[in-house]
């Protein structure tokens, strides 16, 4: 936590222009930055820095600004979404940081999310994932009545946990295999703890495992620090939960 | 004066009525009309799932690079619905009241009943979707309160409602991609309507990836890209929300409603500095166990626990006993605004205010608040850096939500022939102010139940040539597109895009926002004009055409948030009432009160921007309160 209200801070970013194109660290200086600033907030001051040198801003995603639509995407200082705990990038603020320190700023980087321009990737492999099987398959109109179908407290607390995934990608920025187990043990988790999901659970599993390989990402090898980052205190426990449901789902399509 | 096709019959009949009447497109022939759907939120994403569920070929298009990722996905609280489980005495009827009195009578009963009937049904097939919304320890599902009700009707996913809500209807909009009857569309931002004979044909986006200018046809297009609160730059939006769709529609003959009805959410975290991007809400549901208060005395800088008890004004629960901390927001907002004006306000800037949750957590314990609010808290505490379970939050009003947008009739149709506006981009069911929980049920009221049927109405009704792409209308519109792309970049001036925004941003806010005067109006007319001349005189928008280039997406916002802005100071101008969140100074009752003319303004105000450059002309649409009565809004 710094003690100073203003930093001082060189920051070395990484340029890209576009996806074919060679990346690099560029650095920059940058002075008198206010504590209260939020990390997206400092690279905002950077950018108007840049425009003011009629030089290219830096390209970032970002949205919602509230931790929440998983648009912002930054590995700040080797740690997708920064030093802070379960934390987005644009929940982070410049208190964790002290004055004097050199910032490394970088994409997401895995296979399967190619760099777009700077720190700007492509993360459609995760529509594409969901698309192959992450919903329940029902229609509009015709549902039962809300409280037809009592579901204990606790197991819809604890889907609500899993369902809280922002689909970020930070679990696969982290991963040394890049793997994206976590999120999708995430919605495998929440739609197999309801019952409104359970009924399609085998052919979900094994449908939404195939594409996770299609798309390229890696293994898992348990080193769970996708847990350490995930900004929504996702556990590995989904992990578990995702093999054994994919065991399940294999051994019935055998027989 | 504006047709709005309001079907015949009793009030809590109409909507059955329609749907047992209108005609049907039969499933062979749906499979022939394609639908263009813009916007991935709630409204956007609940429609191409479910019209492509019915069988229309479907694109769907949205800016993030995901449609998971609509400005929805922010919403905290809660959405609404007449279930009546906790069984307080609500209805369907009671909910359609509480939105019109809400709404300052404001609003077209008819959708707004609609609304109330179909509340129902949202509920239903979220659950069926695997919606994780709180329950009870009977497993039954759970409601809190909000503003501007006397009874419990909000069903909520702890502070994350939108997302769960949003994710719902992501997942049934991906199963129907992954069956291949919708198209996807992100990265992709709309900047022009194509109309063909007048009906709208087509759009024009910006491949926002490689900056190629792409054209696509359609029968019928629908807009759901959101509200326009990024017109006053600080806002609870995200940072993409824009107008740009809505407004390129308007200047292609779509007219534009009530621009002026904005409202300002009391509870959000007050402005830090300079830096500040964006402002957060603090969910309105916190006032169902916080007390909002200031001091007593003028320029009080004690701690909050320093001050006693009885040297501290709880002034909502004082003056409105029946509602207390569950006032609409827009007297909430008002209210706020008065402390601090008072010089009662707290914080560093004096421009914030009180709100408490010791008597909650001495009465609930910490942790039950904890379950109930902990993910807002937890916000709260990285952006502040202090604890709200030890020292109360401070919190000031920000802009939130815009009534205003496009006009549409009950069809949801605006007045060009095939373009449907849904979610908060039209202007329908809020009035002039809109009770909390209440856009996440508008927005899945539209998508899921409301434009299945109404576009099919069109569709059956209407005789559409074949039109592809290849249509000179498409070149024309291409032509435009590449004319503004071009005249930004070609400026080259001094200024970056931002600092424009941030300066009509100023503008807005002092003369538009929470308290608006004729001399105040004025001014702004003035000086919005000034800003858009020195805009387009020296913006400085780096980089090229032909690339991502986030500056030049941003210019374009800006560039219509400086022609939108004047627009919402004109129709301020004209509405010399109070109303909701519209709170001219010269109108308000002896006890500080919006004060309604309704003699005068009991209308819709839609406006035309003509082609030619002249003057908005005001259109109105008249309404018509056969079941409610008009009476001045209390909630003492
Ligand atoms: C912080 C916050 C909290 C809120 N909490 C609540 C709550 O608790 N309860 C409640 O009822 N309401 C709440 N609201 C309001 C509510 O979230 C919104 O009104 C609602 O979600 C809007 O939904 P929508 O579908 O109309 O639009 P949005 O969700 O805003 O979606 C707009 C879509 O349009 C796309 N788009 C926009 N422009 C273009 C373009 N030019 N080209 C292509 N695509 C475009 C975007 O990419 C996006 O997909 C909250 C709002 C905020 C800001
Ligand atoms: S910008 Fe939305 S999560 Fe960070």
């Amino acid at each position: 936590m710094s003690a100073e209200r203003e930093l001082n801070l060189t920051l070395k970013v990484w340029r890209q222009k576009n996806a074919s194109a060679k990346g690099g660290f560029e650095t920059y200086q940058l002075n008198g930055i206010s504590t209260d600033c939020s990390f997206l907030e400092m690279m905002d001051i950077l950018n108007e820095n840049l425009i003011k040198q009629r030089k290219e801003p830096i390209a970032i995603d970002h949205d919602c600004r509230e931790g929440i639509c998983g648009m912002c995407s930054l590995v700040i200082n080797g740690v997708p979404h920064g030093p802070r705990q379960e934390t987005t990038t644009c929940q982070l603020h410049m208190r964790s940081f002290q004055t004097g320190d050199t910032i490394f700023v970088e994409p997401w980087r895995a296979n399967a999310f190619p760099v777009l321009k700077d720190l700007i990737v492509d993360r459609t492999a995760f529509d594409r994932i969901i698309s192959s099987g992450g919903f329940v398959s029902v229609n509009t109109g015709g549902t039962p009545d809300a409280n037809a179908l009592p579901i204990p407290k606790e197991t819809a607390d604890l889907a609500f946990d899993m369902a809280h995934c922002i689909g970020c990608g930070a679990c696969v920025a982290s991963c040394k295999n890049s793997s994206a187990m976590l999120f999708v043990s995430a919605k495998v988790s929440q739609l197999s703890l309801l019952p409104q999901g359970q009924i399609e659970e085998d052919k979900r599993v094994i449908n939404m495992v195939n594409q996770m390989d299609t798309e390229g990402f890696g293994n898992c090898t348990n080193t769970e620090v996708c847990e350490a980052v995930c900004p929504k205190g996702i556990t590995v426990d989904s992990i578990a939960r995702l093999n054994r449901k994919y065991l399940k789902a294999t051994i019935a399509s055998e027989v | 004066m504006l047709d709005s096709k309001v079907p015949e019959g009793p009030l809590k009949d109409k909507w059955t009525n329609y749907k047992n009447k209108c005609k049907l497109v039969n499933p062979a022939n749906k499979r022939k009309h394609k639908v263009i759907v813009v916007g991935t939120g709630l409204a956007g994403g609940a429609a191409a799932a479910t019209l492509a569920e019915l069988g229309y070929e479907v694109s769907s298009f949205c800016i993030q690079d995901s449609p998971r990722r609509a400005h929805s996905i922010a919403a905290q609280g809660g959405i609404n619905a007449a279930k009546n489980y906790p069984n307080d005495g609500d209805s369907i009827w009671r909910l359609f009241y509480d939105t019109i009195k809400g709404g300052d009578y404001r609003s077209r009963e008819a959708n707004v009943h609609r609304l109330a009937e179909v509340s129902n049904n949202i509920i239903d097939q979220c659950v069926a979707q695997g919606v994780p919304f709180a329950r009870d320890y009977g497993g039954l599902l759970d409601n809190r309160s909000f503003g501007g009700a006397q009874v419990s009707r909000t069903f909520y996913a702890r502070g994350a409602t939108g997302q769960q809500l949003l994710l719902g209807a992501y997942s049934a909009l991906m199963k129907e991609v992954g069956k291949g009857t919708v198209k996807l569309f992100p990265r992709r931002e709309m900047l022009e309507l194509v109309l063909v004979d007048g009906k709208a044909r087509g759009i024009v986006v910006r491949n926002l990836i490689t900056g190629d200018v792409e054209t696509y046809a359609a029968d019928t297009v629908i807009l759901a890209t959101g509200g326009y609160g990024n017109v006053f730059y600080l806002s609870t939006n995200a940072m993409n929300s824009n107008a740009t769709a809505a407004w390129r529609a308007h200047k292609k003959g779509a007219y534009f409603a009530n621009p002026c009805y904005t409202q300002i959410h009391p509870t959000c975290i007050p402005v830090s500095g300079d830096h500040q991007s964006k402002l957060t809400l603090m969910s309105e549901s916190l006032r169902n166990d916080g007390r909002v208060w200031v001091p007593k005395k003028k320029g009080d800088k004690r701690k909050a626990i320093d001050i006693p008890e009885d040297e501290r004004d709880y002034y909502l629960e004082e003056k409105y006993p029946s509602f207390g901390n569950l006032v609409p927001r827009d007297v909430a907002s008002r209210n706020a605004k008065l402390a601090c004006d008072d010089g009662r306000g707290v914080g560093e800037s004096g421009l914030a205010v009180y709100l408490d949750f010791k008597d909650s957590i001495d009465r609930l314990g910490e942790d039950t608040v904890r379950g109930k609010y902990g993910n807002l808290f937890d916000m709260y505490e990285r952006i502040t850096d202090e604890n709200p379970y030890k020292t109360p939050m401070r919190i000031f009003p920000a802009v939130h939500y815009t009534m205003g947008g496009l006009w549409v009739d009950y069809n949801l149709m605006s007045n060009l022939p095939g373009l449907h506006v849904l979610g908060e981009a039209n202007f329908s069911d809020h009035g002039a102010n809109r009770l909390g929980a209440s856009a996440l049920m508008q927005g899945l009221a539209d998508g899921y139940f409301v434009i299945p049927y109404t576009v099919g109405t069109y569709l059956a009704d209407t005789k559409l040539e074949k039109v592809d792409t290849s249509h000179p209308a498409f070149s024309e519109a291409v032509k435009e597109v590449n004319a503004r792309t071009e005249k930004l970049l070609s400026i080259k001036g001094s200024r970056s895009v931002d600092s424009f925004h941030k300066e009509l941003g100023l503008v807005m806010w002092e003369y538009c926002g929470m308290a608006r005067t004729e001399e105040g109006l004025k001014i702004a007319l003035e000086k919005i004009p000034k800003i858009r001349e020195e805009f387009y005189k020296d913006v400085l928008v780096t980089g090229e055409g032909e690339e991502l280039n986030q500056e030049l997406e941003k210019a374009g916002r800006v560039a219509d948030f400086l022609e939108l802005g004047e627009l919402m100071c004109r129709d301020a101008l004209d509405r010399s009432e109070s109303c909701g969140g519209h709170f001219r100074l010269e109108s308000r009752t002896p006890e500080d009160e919006a004060l309604r003319k309704d003699d005068e303004f009991s209308y819709v105000s839609a406006w035309e921007t003509p082609a030619d450059g002249s003057d908005p002309i005001l259109h109105k649409e008249d309404l018509v309160f056969e079941n409610v009565e008009l009476t001045q809004r209390s909630y003492k």
